[in-house]
């Protein structure tokens, strides 16, 4: 189970797919795809922590959470333009999620999951309860409007780039550590591997990455409200993880898209359907094929 | 003040034991194989919805509680046979995953089946109050409690004096030993879940005339129930129903007196617990203190 990023063909053509799609697609496509990118960081985030950490997120929502309020409080208050309030949401979700991480650190397996499932669901009254700064149930609608191939262009931008970041940073020797820990806390332990260090900061990163992709979602939909951030989301999150395929950064990228355009086709049939093949998708991936549809197109590759 | 303190006490024990019965549904399936069941509330909601299209149908009240239990036993047993048994040794991470996918798929197929609309459930319990004294209680609230703690008892006594539920705990806790004595450890198992679906069911047709019923009404209740699961210790089933009997009248005071807490913030503070009890005595109040060797 090692974290790849393939050979260089593969990625060039992705890229200049990506790069070409904006100009040949209707805008209301270009606007989803748009979407789709914010998930596909989000859920990177997830496939580090859970691929090569070893760890469990359900609540990934909350993150998202705070990077769209931050963008929201700041552009409504302060007037900064959306794009400005990035780096900001990152670095919120870093810091929260450091803090999440380091009692993570106390937690194993299924109640690192259940403490999580917990927090995806207390959000949204939380963030209601808040309401002076928060503007409570009705949420905030911002001033402001992005032309869908900006939109499109940002997600996918900083998507690629926090892309290359994480397959470098898998690389070299936080990735070693990382999947050291993971596979053995107790030998890597003995080899001089700080755990406190190494699975605190992997946790912030994703929440950072969770962060980020918040506030281009609130940038999208000039619009943040409780119960886009709740129970649901958090767990669509690792639907798309699971599904894109755990043990490769590509997953990412194919589960932010299916997330995004699967439940379109589906609710097409009926609103329950997406659920139903979510469901059935995420047993069926975990007993016949673990590596997602990442893990399923490099087997079928060789 | 007494009286009314007294009547919201009794109000708490009722929602603690609805509590305490999801509860003990998640530590009977998390002491038989160290997991713990996501989808127990989706499953009851299930159920519920079941037992409300039979009432619909004109079944009365108590007999469609009666054919849903039976319904939750067989479709939890079939569960585990089918979609637990293939991952029954695999890592947690991947019974928690597949849990949220029974948990999802389970919304889904209700969704699809019920639609997303509120109704309301009939409750099986006059409307009418009981004078104790000064205090006046519900006999809603008396009703679901002795219901509650009933099916305890009977449990209780299921587990510690027949054979069968003997031969369950054998073999959860000695699941090698159990086999060598002839006990079928995989049925046991695949039991263990029917009876969880069976605790949960009931939780969910308690719940349904004050929550209403809908595919997502059990979020709330699960969340509670993991709050007192982890506070009782999630391993003890004594501490299940004393964690949830806790929660309920802790959440009931908090949310009357505690003007702060009110009722928004029910939920986080279930999550507080939840996080503090996790870092600060993860055996919780009853449960078995776990050790690692090195």
């Amino acid at each position: 189970m090692t974290t790849r990023f393939g050979s260089v063909a593969p990625v060039l053509a992705a890229v200049a797919l990506f790069a070409i799609l904006p100009w040949v697609m209707r805008p209301f496509l270009t606007f989803q795809f748009a979407f789709a990118g914010a998930y596909a960081i989000a859920i990177l985030g997830l496939t580090v922590l859970t691929g090569s950490n070893g760890q469990i997120s359900l609540g990934h929502g909350a993150f998202m959470a705070a990077g769209g309020y931050v963008l929201a409080i700041l552009a409504r208050s302060a007037g900064w333009p959306p794009e400005l309030t990035l780096p900001v949401a990152g670095a919120i979700g870093f810091v929260l999620g450091g803090i999440v991480g380091l009692v993570a650190l106390r937690l194993t397996g299924a109640y690192l999951a259940l403490a999580t499932f917990a927090l995806a669901v207390a959000v949204p009254p939380l963030i209601k309860r808040f309401a002076w700064i928060t503007g409570g149930a009705q949420g905030v609608t911002l001033a402001f409007s992005r032309d869908s191939r900006v939109l499109y262009v940002e997600s996918w931008a900083i998507a690629a780039l926090l892309l290359l970041v994480t397959a470098l940073m898998l690389r070299g020797r936080i990735g070693r550590n990382l999947r050291a820990l993971r596979d053995n806390e107790i030998a890597a332990v003995s080899f001089g591997i700080d755990p406190v260090r190494y699975k605190t900061f992997a946790f912030a990163l994703s929440a950072a990455y969770a962060g980020i992709a918040g506030a281009l979602l609130a940038t999208a939909t000039a619009y943040v409200s409780p119960d886009t951030f709740g129970l649901q989301l958090s767990l669509t999150l690792v639907i798309g993880a699971v599904i894109g395929g755990l043990d490769s950064l590509w997953g990412a990228v194919i589960g932010g898209l299916v997330i995004e355009f699967l439940p379109l086709f589906a609710q097409s049939i009926n609103v329950a359907l997406t659920s139903l093949v979510y469901g059935i998708a995420l047993i069926l991936v975990m007993i016949l094929m673990p590596g997602g549809i990442a893990g399923a197109l490099r087997t079928l590759r060789r | 003040m007494i009286p009314e303190l007294a009547a919201q006490v009794v109000s708490g024990l009722a929602t603690g034991s609805i509590i305490a019965s999801m509860a003990l549904a998640l530590v009977l399936i998390y002491r038989s194989m160290n997991v713990i069941n996501f989808a127990q509330g989706e499953m009851a909601m299930f159920t519920t919805f079941i037992a409300w299209t039979l009432i619909n149908h004109g079944v009365p009240i108590w007999i469609a509680f009666g054919l849903t239990i039976l319904i939750a036993f067989a479709g939890a047993v079939a569960i585990e046979r089918v979609v637990i048994r293939p991952i029954e040794r695999a890592s947690p991470l991947t019974i928690v995953i597949v849990s949220l996918g029974l948990l999802i798929a389970i919304n889904g197929l209700a969704g699809w089946i019920w639609g997303y609309d509120v109704h309301s459930f009939p409750s099986p319990f006059p409307q009418a109050t009981i004078r104790a004294g000064p205090v006046e209680l519900s006999a809603q609230d008396l009703g679901v409690i002795v219901t509650c703690l009933g099916m305890l008892l009977v449990l209780w006594f299921f587990f510690g004096r027949t054979r069968l539920g003997l031969a369950m705990r054998a073999a959860a806790l000695y699941p090698a030993e159990s086999r060598v004595l002839g006990i079928r450890v995989g049925w046991m198992l695949a039991l263990g879940w029917g009876l969880a679906a069976v605790v949960g069911s009931v939780s969910g047709v308690m719940i349904a005339p004050i929550i209403f019923l809908e595919p997502s009404m059990m979020q709330g209740l699960v969340v509670y129930a993991f709050a007192a699961a982890v506070l009782g210790g999630i391993d003890s089933p004594l501490g299940a129903v004393t964690g949830g009997l806790i929660l309920g009248v802790a959440l009931n005071l908090m949310g009357t007196y505690v003007s702060f807490i009110g009722t928004d913030l029910r939920l986080p503070a279930a999550f507080s617990i939840i996080v503090l009890v996790l870092v600060v005595r993860p055996s919780g109040l009853f449960g078995k203190r776990s050790v690692t060797r090195v």
